[in-house]
């Protein structure tokens, strides 16, 4: 299924000339409308003449989270209020909160990324959608919002939390697609199987979920539990929101909206653009955005880029799922640890918990990783052969997909902090005096 | 008919032990036994308690986590060799004891000892074969 055919589909050539003419314009426009840009290319001596190919990019300096925090709140925007319709900010888990402006034309731009990616997906105009994500600041909601109406989908903005409500809504409805978080989308059905109803009941065919990561695992989970087909979608409120990238129903990687969005590949550590193909941090250039246009923003997200065409016929870059963030990213004993990775591996074992500690110490010289997870099962309770071999079991999974040595402890019931918004699960004491 | 035992994963932590017993004593659950041995880092505590169920269940509000295991209770005369023979006489049917622990009772001259076996049945028989008094729930709390 397809929303705008001609763009999805068109050859790599029309799609790299497109990609040099708008980056051009980028450029230029971020020059001409934003101090903050002026002065950083007239430093790295870039103009937009000076940009003869893609590859010329790598020229212009990356853009990270710092600078649109420096120039809270909106010291990076291109347009003058009288032109900015919608305002949005990022959660600020981490420091101020990011904000971004939408123009018009960037608000139309938004929702056909997001109309392609739901159709993609195999969403139709005959869907019922219900949107769980939380309305408000976040671009999650709104977007899916928008975007799913111009797809001429039934949208239903019932926001997050009083599920038993959003569950009798479903029922009623007869909602057959549902937009949430992976984890609100298998908590949801948790409480739907405790309810006085048949999982009969309810219709829905299609998942389309985001906002943060979903393993392998816990999508079956969310899929058996509901009896439907789960796609994954990328974005962030720096870049627009959701719909930077999706999956079709194939679901072998998330194709970009490449003539809004051009996706490179770096080394986190040297900045230095690497060769098709390898894994490393996903930076982003908007090529059409009015409002808030970025170069060469740094993601943190690490993932590959893969530019085969695809089974579904669009031809747009696809990246993997992201695996991890480079801010996240441990590097232990010399080996790249990503808390996702260590996910997959409990969610896959009977008798422990989904929540879960990362402890990174220093032992002498060196750096040892323990792997906090609470014990679930109270059959085995009563016997310390079974949770050790438990114990030995997690072990053992976690040295096969690390690589690496860790010790496993098995903690009592809700003893390991729920996070409310994104998960911090990472305690680093490496660089702690401690003791 | 075996006795329920109520077993608790107990993170060695301070205040941990401290908080299961105050749990039982605001709910008035009488504690007649208990056992607990530890790793580093947690241990198994081990209670023959009044009201089982009602153990299990303010411990379970409480997060705790907590099973009911059924295990086997034998009286015992208390003199040299009494527990012994009833030993010698699970080791005899080729039946290992997980664990065991003992209390006394104020029914004077006997002893109590709580033992995990795997098939409570064949131990059972093989006990009562012996003429060694196995005991109920209900005989516990007299």
């Amino acid at each position: 299924m397809f929303f705008q055919k001609e763009i999805e589909t068109m050859n790599r050539k029309e799609i790299e000339t497109l990609q040099l003419e708008r980056l051009k314009w980028t450029v230029d426009y971020c020059y001409k409308n934003v101090p903050f840009y002026k002065n950083r290319l007239d430093k790295a001596g870039v103009t937009a003449d000076k940009i003869k190919s893609l590859d010329d990019i790598k020229y212009i300096p990356p853009t990270t989270k710092d600078d649109l925090r420096d120039n809270y709140p909106f010291g990076l925007f291109a347009q003058p209020m009288k032109n900015i319709v919608r305002i949005h900010a990022s959660s600020g888990t981490t420091g101020k909160p990011t904000v971004v402006g939408y123009t018009k034309n960037d608000l139309d731009m938004w929702s056909n990324c997001v109309a392609r990616l739901c159709a993609a997906a195999g969403a139709t105009s005959d869907d019922i959608v219900q949107i769980s994500f939380g309305y408000g600041m976040f671009t999650g909601a709104l977007g899916l919002h928008y975007g799913l109406e111009k797809l001429g989908a039934t949208v239903i903005p019932n926001s997050s939390g009083n599920t038993e409500k959003a569950l009798m809504y479903m029922r009623d409805f007869k909602t057959t697609a549902l937009v949430a978080t992976p984890s609100y989308a298998l908590y949801m059905c948790e409480v739907a199987k405790s309810l006085d109803y048949s999982m009969d009941d309810y219709n829905l065919r299609l998942g389309i979920f985001g906002s943060e990561g979903c393993t392998p695992e816990m999508r079956s989970l969310i899929e058996n539990g509901w009896d439907l087909f789960a796609t994954d979608n990328y974005g962030m409120s720096e870049l627009m929101g959701p719909g930077v990238s999706g999956e079709c129903v194939y679901r072998d990687g998330l194709h970009f909206c490449e003539d809004y969005f051009l996706p490179e590949i770096i080394d986190s550590q040297t900045l230095e653009v690497l060769p098709e193909g390898q894994t490393g941090e996903l930076l982003v250039t908007t090529l059409t955005k009015e409002g808030i246009p970025l170069l060469r923003y740094r993601t943190r997200d690490i993932t590959r880029l893969n530019y085969e065409p695809c089974q579904c016929g669009r031809t747009g870059v696809r990246m993997d799922k992201v695996k991890g963030r480079s801010d996240d990213m441990l590097k232990i004993r010399g080996v790249n640890v990503f808390p996702s990775q260590i996910e997959s591996v409990l969610v896959g074992i009977d008798g422990v918990g989904p929540h879960y500690q990362l402890v990174v110490r220093t032992q002498g010289l060196v750096d040892t990783l323990e792997v906090k997870v609470e014990l679930v099962d109270t059959a085995i309770v009563d016997s310390y052969s079974y949770i050790e071999k438990l114990q030995k079991k997690i072990k053992d999974n976690l040295q096969v997909v690390l690589g690496l040595q860790c010790k496993v402890s098995i903690v009592e019931q809700n003893t390991i902090e729920r996070f409310v918004g994104k998960a911090k699960r990472v305690l680093d004491l490496r660089n702690e005096d401690v003791r | 008919m075996a006795i329920k035992q109520i077993s608790i994963f107990v993170e060695n932590k301070p205040g941990r032990l401290a908080k299961i017993t105050s749990l039982l004593a605001e709910n008035s659950v009488d504690i007649r036994a208990l056992s607990i041995a530890d790793t580093t880092d947690y241990g198994i505590l081990r209670l023959i308690v009044s009201d089982p169920e009602k153990a299990e269940k303010v411990l379970k509000e409480a997060k705790m986590t907590v099973s009911i295991t059924h295990v086997l209770g034998i009286g015992i005369p208390d003199v040299p060799g009494g527990f012994s023979v009833a030993i010698k006489t699970l080791a005899d049917a080729g039946i290992s004891v997980e664990y065991a622990y003992a209390f006394i009772t104020p029914d004077a001259g006997k002893a109590y000892v709580i033992i995990r076996v795997e098939d409570n049945d064949a131990a059972k028989k093989a006990l009562k074969d012996a003429n060694i008094t196995v005991i109920e729930q209900d005989e516990i709390f007299i």
